[in-house]
């Protein structure tokens, strides 16, 4: 819709940022992206997230929108003509919704504690994460995308945590290619898309923001 | 109740009484007046079927619909109003529907844990939970300001979320002799609960308080007792909601 402001409050290393950002992409839509400094929350992000104080937020010609998930669907709800993320038929929404639930539930919490801990915390965060995972590909069977032939919901939810692997990876000591290669195909797929690869953080330098985060909560 | 209808139509909703989460697709089914078959699950002996229907979370509720199963409340919320479209739960408009949603999020996650912890409080954890759930509660009486339901004239997604706010809460507190929700602190919620517990579809979905009491003895028990308590009612400890 021509005429249209968007901006996405959001931290180049949220996952839950990219979210939005490749819902944005995939639907061909202009916005402004604002880096946000959580230790120094701006007077437009208090105002516009004053329940959670928290990224993304999604202002759409002044109004905005919180929680990633919500944000997506409201993305999909309003430019609806452009490549659906969500399906037509209700039941294929509820399995959409239902895993990109999983994702929200499980991923971030499991993924931090790889790095946030150390000895037996950290290896049973690690073996969590691959089950996790191997869930997931179990979910994703031989379809292209979690949408099946089309690049969907659930793919947005999850390809965002990707560019984290390499740090999860590097501090859990294990490869996620070698325990879920079909997992990692999938990603590799969807990072060939403009809309993905323009949204994801460099791995390298999430590496480094959880080293110097380590650092800063005192984790050794 | 009508005739059993067309085989298309098949509804089941596997169950906990004293669920809110089960609560909540029951007053959404009866909003829009749709039949189904009630299945009683005992969580200490989880049927084959529930762990059939729900592999990944073995949990209530789970709605069958000619079959095929949907799980995790909130989504069956969604699949209830987008497969009924009858006096719809949420709004047709993008971003007030997205609105919707949030509060929904906030009475699930955020609300219900903090109310449900200040249940099971020692003596020394009652007044910061307590603290907890107030300022929770806050947010939602803010939230409500002068309307009559958080779906506007009529009930819908959020207040369906908040059955538990609306009835079985104040129920158990009373019970407990607990100060959490009061009319005094919280003027336009409590009469949110009042005129919400009155609407016709939640009057027939509320568990029975007599046996709600009887279920909820007093939170300043011993640690063993309570603990046992909980593993039987395969409830979630209030650390881990």
């Amino acid at each position: 819709m021509a005429g249209d402001k968007v901006v996405v409050l959001g931290t180049y290393v949220s996952m839950f940022s990219m979210r939005a950002q490749v819902a944005l992409n995939e639907k061909g839509i202009e916005y402004e992206k604002k880096e946000e400094d959580l230790a120094n929350k701006s007077p437009l992000f208090l105002e516009m997230n004053p329940v959670h104080k928290k990224i993304p937020v999604l202002i759409h010609n002044g109004k905005p929108v919180c929680e990633s998930l919500i944000i997506v669907q409201y993305i999909d709800e309003v430019w609806h003509d452009k490549n659906p993320l969500l399906p037509s038929d209700p039941y294929q929404r509820a399995q959409a919704r239902f895993w990109a639930d999983f994702v929200d539930k499980k991923v971030y919490d499991c993924g931090r504690r790889i790095w946030a801990t150390k000895g037996e915390e950290k290896e049973a965060a690690k073996k969590e994460f691959i089950g996790i995972m191997k869930t997931l590909e179990g979910e994703l069977g031989n379809k292209p995308y979690f949408g099946g032939e089309d690049f969907g919901y659930v793919d947005v939810a999850l390809i965002p945590f990707y560019c984290w692997f390499h740090a999860y990876e590097n501090f859990g000591n294990f490869k996620t290619e070698t325990e879920c290669p079909k997992l990692v195909e999938w990603a590799k797929r969807c990072m060939q898309r403009e809309s993905v690869s323009k949204s994801l953080a460099d791995p390298h330098k999430i590496y480094e923001f959880v080293v110097s985060l380590k650092k800063k909560l005192g984790i050794e | 109740m009508s005739s059993r209808g067309s085989k298309m139509e098949e509804v089941k909703l596997f169950g906990y009484w004293v669920s809110p989460f089960c609560r909540s697709v029951e007053i959404a089914l009866k909003i829009k007046g749709i039949q189904y078959e009630y299945i009683e699950e005992d969580l200490t002996n989880k049927s084959p079927q529930l762990l059939q229907y729900n592999p990944v979370y073995k949990k209530i509720p789970v709605l069958l619909h000619n079959g095929k199963p949907i799980v995790e409340s909130m989504v069956i919320l969604e699949y209830i109003d987008e497969t009924w479209k009858n006096n719809p739960i949420l709004p047709k408009d993008p971003f007030e529907k997205a609105r919707a949603r949030f509060w929904a999020n906030f009475v699930d996650q955020k609300c219900f844990p903090a109310l449900w912890k200040t249940i099971w409080s020692t003596s020394e954890q009652y007044e910061q939970n307590k603290a907890e759930a107030l300022e929770r509660l806050t947010v939602l009486e803010n939230e409500l300001g002068g309307k009559r339901f958080f779906g506007g004239d009529s009930i819908g997604m959020v207040d369906i979320v908040a059955n538990f706010i609306g009835f079985s809460f104040r129920t158990i507190q009373e019970a407990l002799k607990l100060d959490v929700f009061t009319e005094d602190n919280f003027p336009k919620l409590w009469e949110w609960a009042e005129n919400f517990v009155n609407c016709s579809p939640v009057k027939k979905c509320l568990p029975p308080q007599d046996k709600l009491i009887a279920n909820f003895p007093p939170a300043y028990m011993g640690k063993t007792l309570v603990s046992s308590f909980q593993s039987r009612l395969q409830l979630p400890p209030p650390g881990g909601c």
